[in-house]
């Protein structure tokens, strides 16, 4: 028996989804859409007693003091009413002329965390003949709507047809759907007999995303073993040989500009971390995360990650999996980190972008953004860990491929930091069940996005659920300090295949598939074994702890089952049933992909830049972007409003950024606790004031221009952030997560080489090492017509360690009479400014980085904050010194004056540089503008000794920002709250 | 002299636990983290604490709304234990989430019907909510609190704090104007947002859009006590969102709900 019961809000109360729904229409232009009312459904299946039926509703579903709600029962004629119980639903009785029913529910097999909630709960009031609870949405609507419209906002807005199915005007929405049964029989794979074109047919159809000369050493091995593969071997390989689980690009041969390339990641940015060899680095691309020496007790993990592919299909549950994913990472690294803190790096299409322009098959970028900042809102939120740093960048190339980066950092016992498993442990699997969710997340990952992507990869998106997870980490914790099992890792990209498959490599394992826990049946044995299904961990148990852990487990309702042992065999045997499935030397599985031989090469493009052209030919007066102007407060707003420096604090709140206590310095900071803070500082274990700073840099505009330079101006960034708080070079680790377009293009790969070869030569140079990084390499997006491929990214995460936390800087200016130094030296780089951005202009001249010139200005700084010298800083970025000082200041509702006349300048040799919107907009790094106090200015300017700075003006008791140019008159005069208001309207949503 | 024991209730989805455990152990408690299945197997565990605490975090998801599950395990699976730590004239604190619980499970604000002393938990109609925030979501800012109330033991009348809220479902709803009018003049209400200068104002200084700008709220007998806010977050001065403008306090202003606490048990056990 079906029931169906529906909860909205009573009159009176505000009707707030409905109110969301009305505003997103509106914004994308729906405007015959003129009233919504939205009502939650519950469908119960089981047998219950009208009483039964009642208490379910009063004490579980609907909140009486402010809501509504109705039930009937479900049968073949219609709905019939409940003894006792309201019958009368919202809506019309036949939907139709200008009111329209939307009915949103979950697509069959699609995971619904409020199920097992309800089964909770229901237990609890001791119902127990309820076999299975769903929830779906449904939307009211009234306008002037034709069928069609309502089909459109239901499916643009409303719900999600890749997990969805969004019912119009449906009489009675069905839901006695069940999944069928699986039929058990071992498919072999005929690859033996198969021609080089067959072979490429067999991977394109089952999705394998393996290439020719792959799949050629797969036949050889099967021709040599005189056998067939099972479907499910074939799985596994291309699980394995996934660029997503291998890197094959990044590891194989390039050939750069006709140089060879023996591994570029080996030969960059791992030999930047061997070459410095510090001591305090536990556990360098070795593990789930990268591991650093925090106090004597503690180290600390970190791990950025993408889930870019997911997220473009289905924001929020790409993103919610994304940041549920990268949190398991520090908690599979070493024996299991505690996971501390979030980070969030996006990257969309732009939010204003009309409708009818967003590519076909593309989502628009607002729902995008909305969806993912969402999904990470919901998972991180509810894990319990604080989101504290991140950023977000625009770009109209990522509005079919976005970037979801999504970073987590964990905190380990020093004794915890490393795992093996031994032959005989147990293979036992922790947390979610099994679906069909997420089935070719590892390969789907690895290639182009198309139109129809929505459409083909929908199994490929993976649902979360927090408390699943946050479950698991309770528990292994506690397992873990019990010393309980020897090995762990997360079932990610490639589920168990991968997890069971890296932690038995050197081992051999055999497992027996049927005993995998499943959501629902139907499952075919190669799915189980290859399923994303989330929130699940692997553990190599001893046979003898083998009772105490699951008591561990299920004592917090932790599903826990073994699954299989470790052999020593050196083989990955699984059975189904009894029946051999699979079959395999792992020395095969992991050794056996040919490495990939790759071409590169980067021919540097040619952008106008009228401003260079003019100077060089020395007639600076007539250049097109401009001449140099009397007032440059148009601009100076226009770059504050334009949506990369914009406020994001509508994003920032919506994530808790206190969880766990250990916050010092808050992504918002500043008098009214809304400025751009540049880099989070925690504190993590409680009473101690040792800390760690994050912080981030990426610049994809410059990247277009020069990548080697613009990996150089991230590295850059992210150590600079994290120095104006009043961090140090002396413990500072940084991560590398490269987002490229296809990089079988030459050019692509050519210009992530460049940007590698940055990234070995900067963190020598700093003295930072990496720890961890990760690739993600076909982000382009096939709208049918064309191919549009992103810009190339790099986000380069930092990590310092802060002996002290009270010596922390923020960046907003404090005292009035107080004065203002720029620390650094301006050059003119306009290239992939936000001057020239918003002229619609990209430019040749890029900020380069002088690195030992960096080096010398950033261990001054720290000299100046450790020793309480320095009031305010904040760093010089996107804008400039102008964007600088005016955030500084409406941060602090402090006035300003300066005067571009003291500002450190080298013009290269070219005179006709030194202008005065050059001095405001150049984006040359590594600088800082830094509030003194009078009576320490004496000591600052001798921190500072060689390295360029200079004082520019002082701090003001008037609401104004001030700024003197070139010729003696002011360039710049600004109230504060026009520069605020400028700064935080574009994203107040 | 013994330190009062704490037990700091969790359960799936509970976050906040442990900065809770540390805010009861820097205000002088003896503070130990226990799952609500360890409880419900075995209720006597509650007989060596003198107070307990619910803390943040989402139990069991809010699936059905924010803290409604465990409300409902409460009263079904521990109802008498908990009646009887109550009359005992223990403590029972609820922040954030617990708030919601305790709301949801009808421990607060508990108004009494008439001729009833107060002293006892009643699970009639609930008398008020905490609803989906007026924002339409999840948000984490700083609150101005006022504090206005003689009866509650956690916070005394005066003693304003400066805390962070975060939270989607925190719109403090009575049942009707009889509910609201009882808790008012009954000195039921003992936060309520208000603007820097302490007077009433709209949002963001009230975050959820909650009636009366109510923040927090304590049963009859005042030893019941739920708030939106996190004074566990605000516990050490670092943790002041402008302390790198203002300089250090010696502590957090949070710290005081649990030096109330413990002050009162050292005084009641």
């Amino acid at each position: 028996m079906f029931y169906r019961i529906e909860v909205w809000p009573k009159p009176g109360q505000p009707d707030i989804v409905a109110r969301d729904v009305l505003s997103d229409a509106r914004h994308l232009g729906m405007t015959g859409l003129q009233e919504a009312s939205y009502a939650t459904v519950y469908i119960l299946e089981g047998r219950l007693a009208p009483e039964q039926l009642g208490r379910i509703c009063v004490e579980l579903f609907c909140d009486p003091v402010v809501e509504n709600f109705a039930a009937a029962v479900l049968t073949p004629n219609g709905r019939k009413p409940v003894r006792g119980l309201p019958g009368m639903f919202p809506g019309p009785d036949k939907p139709g002329g200008s009111v329209h029913v939307v009915e949103v529910s979950r697509k069959p097999g699609v995971m619904d965390p409020v199920q097992a909630s309800a089964l909770k709960g229901l237990s609890d009031i001791k119902i127990n003949s309820v076999r299975s609870v769903k929830t779906a949405r449904k939307y009211v609507l009234n306008g002037e709507l034709s069928k069609s419209d309502a089909t459109f906002i239901a499916t643009r807005l409303l719900g999600n047809a890749t997990i969805e199915d969004c019912h119009v005007d449906v009489a009675e929405v069905p839901y006695d759907i069940r999944i069928g049964k699986y039929a058990f029989r071992i498919q072999k794979v005929p690859v033996r007999k198969a021609d080089d074109a067959e072979l490429l047919r067999i991977s394109k159809t089952g999705q394998l995303s393996l290439n020719l000369e792959e799949m050629r050493t797969v036949r050889a091995f099967f021709a040599k073993a005189r056998r067939d593969p099972t479907d499910l071997e074939l799985e596994i390989l291309a699980q394995t040989w996934s660029e997503h689980c291998v890197h094959k690009t990044l590891r194989g041969q390039i050939e750069f500009n006709g140089r060879p390339i023996d591994n570029l990641l080996a030969s960059t940015i791992a030999a930047a971390t061997r070459r410095l060899n510090k001591p305090w680095c536990v556990s360098v691309f070795e593990d789930n995360a990268g591991v650093i020496r925090f106090d004597e007790n503690f180290d600390i993990c970190f791990k950025v990650e993408t889930h870019n592919h997911p997220s473009a299909i289905e924001p929020y549950g790409g993103a919610n999996t994304g940041i549920g994913g990268v949190i398991r990472d520090p908690l599979g690294t070493g024996l299991g980190a505690k996971p501390i803190m979030n980070t969030d790096i996006f990257c969309f299409g732009n939010p204003e972008m009309p409708l009818d322009k967003t590519p076909r098959g593309a989502l628009h970028p607002r729902r995008v953004m909305k969806g993912v900042v969402a999904g990470v809102r919901d998972y991180g939120n509810r894990m319990g860990i604080p989101t504290t740093n991140g950023a977000v960048f625009f770009d109209d190339r990522y509005t079919g491929n976005p970037l979801v980066y999504c970073g987590n950092i964990g905190l380990i016992p020093r004794d915890k930091t490393r795992k093996e498993p031994h032959a005989g442990d147990l293979v036992l699997v922790i947390g979610g069940r099994t679906g069909r969710d997420g089935i070719h997340g590892a390969t789907f990952s690895s290639v182009e996005l198309t139109h129809q992507s929505e459409v083909t990869s929908g199994s490929a998106v993976q649902i979360g659920n927090a408390i699943t997870e946050k479950k698991m980490v309770d528990t292994i914790l506690k397992a873990r300090d019990e010393g309980l099992y020897t090995c762990i890792t997360d079932c990610g990209a490639g589920g168990l295949s991968s997890a069971v498959g890296e932690m038995g490599e050197r081992l051999g394992a055999e497992c027996d598939i049927e005993k995998v826990p499943l959501k629902y049946e139907g499952l075919a044995y190669w799915e189980i074994w290859i399923s994303e299904a989330q929130e699940r961990m692997v553990l190599a148990v001893p046979p003898a702890n083998a009772e105490r852990i699951l008591k561990v487990f299920t004592d917090e309702n932790v599903d826990a089952t073994f699954i299989g042992r470790f052999t020593g065999d050196g083989r990955l045997a699984l059975r189904y049933k009894g029946r051999v499935v699979c079959d395999l030397p792992m020395d095969f599985v992991h050794n056996g992909l040919p490495r990939l031989k790759r071409e590169a090469r980067w021919t540097p493009p040619v952008f106008a830049d009228p401003l260079l052209e003019s100077i060089a030919a020395g007639k600076s007066s007539k250049s097109p972007v401009g001449k140099a102007k009397g007032d440059y407060g148009d601009d100076l707003r226009a770059i504050l409003s334009s949506p990369n420096v914009c406020s994001k604090e509508w994003i920032i709140r919506q994530y808790d950024h206190e969880v766990q206590g250990g916050s010092v310095l808050k992504p918002l900071v500043g008098i009214d606790n809304d400025g751009p803070g540049d880099a989070s500082i925690c504190a993590p274990v409680p009473g101690s004031t040792r800390g760690f700073i994050i912080s981030c840099g990426l610049n994809p505009k410059y990247g277009d221009i020069d990548p080697y330079h613009s990996a150089a101006s991230a590295i850059d960034e992210a150590i600079r952030n994290l120095i104006a708080v009043g961090g140090s070079l002396d413990q500072v680790a940084l991560l590398d997560n490269f987002c490229w377009g296809n990089t079988n293009k030459p050019e692509q790969l050519g210009s992530l080489v460049l940007a590698a070869q940055a990234c070995y030569d900067y963190a020598v140079v700093f003295g930072t090492p990496f720890i961890s990084g990760k690739d993600s390499l076909n982000n382009e997006f096939n709208t049918g017509k064309e191919v549009i491929a992103i810009p190339p990214t790099l986000l380069i995460s930092a990590i310092g360690i802060m002996p002290n936390v009270k010596m922390a800087v923020s960046m907003d200016a404090k005292t009035p009479g107080d004065l203002i130094y720029i620390v650094g030296m301006t050059y003119p780089e306009l290239g992939g400014s936000h001057y020239y951005y918003t002229r619609g202009l990209t430019g040749m001249t890029v900020p380069r980085v002088r690195g030992f010139q960096a080096r010398d200005i950033f261990a001054a700084m720290s000299v100046a904050t450790s020793s309480a010298l320095v009031r305010a800083c904040h760093d010089c970025s996107e804008g400039g010194l102008a964007v600088a000082i005016a955030e500084s200041c409406f941060a602090g509702g402090v006035g300003a004056e300066i005067d571009l006349r003291k500002v450190p300048f080298n013009d290269e040799g070219q005179a006709g540089w030194r202008r005065d919107d050059v001095l405001l907009f150049s984006e040359s790094n590594s600088r800082f503008v830094v509030e003194v106090a009078p009576d320490k200015a004496e000591d600052f300017e001798k921190a500072m000794g060689e390295v360029p700075s200079a004082r520019i003006g002082r701090l003001t008791v008037d609401n104004r920002l001030r700024v003197i140019g070139l010729k003696g008159g002011a360039v710049v005069e600004e109230n504060l709250a026009d520069l605020k208001e400028a700064w935080q309207r574009t994203l107040k949503w | 002299m013994k330190k009062p024991r704490v037990v700091v209730l969790r359960t799936a989805g509970t976050n906040c636990d442990c900065e809770t455990q540390y805010a009861f152990e820097r205000a002088d408690a003896e503070a130990e983290r226990i799952h609500v299945n360890r409880i419900v197997e075995k209720p006597s565990l509650l007989d060596g604490f003198q107070c307990m605490v619910i803390p943040g975090g989402f139990s069991y998801g809010d699936d059905l709304g924010a803290g409604r599950i465990l409300a409902n395990e409460l009263v079904h699976s521990l109802r008498e234990s908990l009646a009887r730590f109550l009359e005992d004239g223990k403590l029972i604190l609820g922040v954030c989430n617990g708030f919601q619980v305790l709301v949801k499970a009808r421990l607060l604000p508990n108004i009494p019907d008439a001729g009833s002393d107060g002293k006892q938990w009643r699970s009639a109609e609930p008398q008020a909510t905490l609803a989906f925030n007026d924002s339409n979501r999840f948000e984490d800012r700083w609150v101005y609190l006022k504090a206005a109330s003689d009866k509650c033991v956690f916070v005394k009348r005066g003693e304003d704090m400066y805390l962070p809220i975060a939270h989607a479902e925190g719109r403090f709803v009575c049942r009707d104007e009889a509910a609201f009018k009882h808790l008012v003049e009954n000195d039921q209400v003992v936060f309520r947002y208000v603007g820097p200068d302490g007077k009433p104002a709209g949002y963001p200084w009230n975050p959820n859009g909650s009636t009366d700008a109510i923040a927090g709220v304590c049963d009859p007998t005042g030893r019941v006590f739920g708030l939106m806010p996190h004074p566990e977050r605000h516990v050490e001065p670092t943790q002041h969102p402008r302390w790198t403008r203002d300089g250090l306090a010696p502590e957090g202003e949070g710290l005081r709900v649990f030096k109330n606490a413990v002050a009162y048990l050292r005084g009641n056990f």
